[in-house]
């Protein structure tokens, strides 16, 4: 039924012209009800469906997008995956997640292109430096692979980059997560929706959540713009618009949208083949297959559900970016765009129940929400099938804000601007 | 985005830094903990004109109220906040 891609199959294709290739999913007509409604066809939303239906049997699931699946956040980041994070439950989770993406191609018969190429953080500072030694160090004691780089051995991987000790901010030093890089954003998306279509999944498009029917503090089924649809157990993956459909259900979330651009250049020859991050200079980037930068820095600072962004901090992105890499001045960007994030007042996500019986929120995922695509589907298909959290999930809670566990990755308090 | 300073008039975005959204619950009750977490991480975020506070910082360091769509960033209403000296 569902083709298998391979490279026979795509030698025999080739020959018959390309003709053949089945759909990767089909454009299902929503059904009356379904045993879980997933809310948001974004990477998150199919994740979760897959996992659903491939690891705890239930397959009379729906995924309700809006618009076309990944055209959200998934199709918007800068492809980074990574799971250095400080703080314990974050590290646990990140780090399952890099291990489900080692495996998913393989998974979802389907190229993800992961390129673990190296995350490197780049250090400008003593102080810098030893806040980035202590969070390796406790990754490391973690089992989280990474190292302290010296400025010789930052070279030798960047080579390109400016290491020279006359600039205003001179690199004193860095860190790497060798299993750290990029994956294909898109395939993602199209790579989880085939595998959770050909479990029997549906995906439905252009089909927007207008309500929410809840009886007796129990949630029965959605309202959509394609009618209603009955459902006993109803799950949010919708990033940015968290906060909106939570209110349809009467709760509300510590959460703001904020919106972060990213830009990409013109393809130039291959000369970064690591992701290079600096925090002082409030820029990161890496280089697609095609030659191309891509380039992303800091959230512009106030709620915004534009996902379109100032050009000032296009300014303050790419200033940062020819600091590290002088020969790009001259380099053209081509095109740049935003997200809707949705930020936490604590940084961290909320995965797990909602007050209201049956229904989940897959969100709060800030800036790190790509990564955690596969770990974040595969935690709330369980706490789905379940109801109740996951282990990885767990501390995740909403409840966290009231009973004070609220997990501050950055430190920067209940200012989401700030995260 | 230009926001309409009272004193300075209309500047560029990047001299002002966002300083929080408005929340319906202000009182700080330090006994009632509901009170309290509601006070610290609840805050509005809704799509569409939302009255927030900015701080002119890279210019006179004046608090103001703003009234800002969160789709368009259009800004109908720029006030200082009611507490500046």
């Amino acid at each position: 039924m569902k083709q298998r891609y391979s490279f026979p199959a795509l030698v025999w294709n080739a020959l018959r012209g390309h003709r053949d290739w089945a759909p990767a999913w089909r454009k299902a007509q929503p059904r009356k009800n379904y045993d879980v409604i997933i809310i948001g066809g974004g990477g998150h939303g199919l994740a979760t469906a897959y996992y659903l239906a491939k690891i705890h049997g239930i397959t009379n699931v729906a995924v309700l997008e809006r618009a076309w699946i990944g055209g959200g956040n998934t199709g918007r980041n800068t492809t980074i995956v990574r799971s250095n994070y400080f703080l314990q439950p974050n590290s646990d989770f990140y780090d399952f997640s890099l291990r489900l993406w080692e495996g998913l191609t393989s998974e979802l018969n389907f190229n993800i292109m992961l390129s673990q190429r190296g995350v490197i953080n780049l250090c400008h500072s003593q102080a810098e430096l030893e806040t980035f030694a202590r969070r390796y160090n406790s990754n490391r004691q973690r089992g989280v692979d990474g190292e302290i780089l010296s400025v010789a051995e930052i070279k030798k991987l960047i080579p390109h980059l400016d290491t020279s000790p006359d600039v205003r901010l001179p690199i004193v030093g860095g860190a790497i997560q060798r299993r750290g890089g990029t994956a294909r954003h898109d395939a993602v998306a199209w790579g989880y929706a085939r595998a959770a279509d050909a479990l029997g999944v549906d995906i439905i498009e252009n089909c927007e959540v207008t309500g929410l029917h809840i009886d007796h503090g129990a949630i029965t089924g959605v309202e959509t713009t394609l009618g209603t649809i009955k459902a006993p157990k109803v799950a949010i993956a919708v990033a940015g618009h968290s906060t909106q459909l939570a209110e349809m259900a009467g709760v509300r979330l510590p959460i703001e949208t904020h919106l972060l651009q990213a830009m990409v250049s013109e393809p130039v020859k291959p000369f970064l083949d690591t992701m290079v991050s600096s925090a002082t200079h409030h820029v990161y980037l890496s280089q697609t297959d095609k030659g191309e930068l891509v380039v992303g820095g800091q959230i512009d600072g106030y709620n915004s559900f534009s996902q379109r962004g100032a050009f000032y901090r296009i300014e303050d992105i790419t200033s940062g970016a020819i600091a590290l890499f002088p020969q790009i001045a001259s380099l053209r960007m081509l095109r740049k765009w935003a997200g809707a994030v949705d930020m936490t007042m604590d940084g961290s996500p909320i995965s797990g129940k909602l007050p209201v019986h049956g229904l989940y929120l897959d969100g709060g995922w800030c800036y790190g929400g790509f990564k955690a695509t596969p770990a974040a589907g595969w935690c709330m298909a369980h706490t789905i099938a379940h109801d109740e959290p996951h282990d990885l999930n767990r501390q995740f809670s909403l409840d966290r804000f009231r009973s004070g566990r609220v997990i501050d990755e950055r430190g920067a308090g209940n200012s989401p601007w700030l995260h | 985005m230009l926001i309409n300073c009272p004193f300075c008039g209309p500047r560029a975005e990047n001299e002002f830094v966002f300083g929080g959204s408005s929340a319906d619950n202000c009182e700080v009750a330090t006994e009632n903990t509901t009170a309290l977490t509601d006070y610290l991480y609840f805050r509005n975020n809704p799509k569409g004109w939302n009255i927030e506070y900015w701080v002119h910082r890279h210019g006179c360091q004046s608090w103001l109220e703003v009234e800002r769509h969160t789709v368009t960033h259009e800004i109908r209403r720029t006030q200082l906040t009611k507490d500046h000296p």
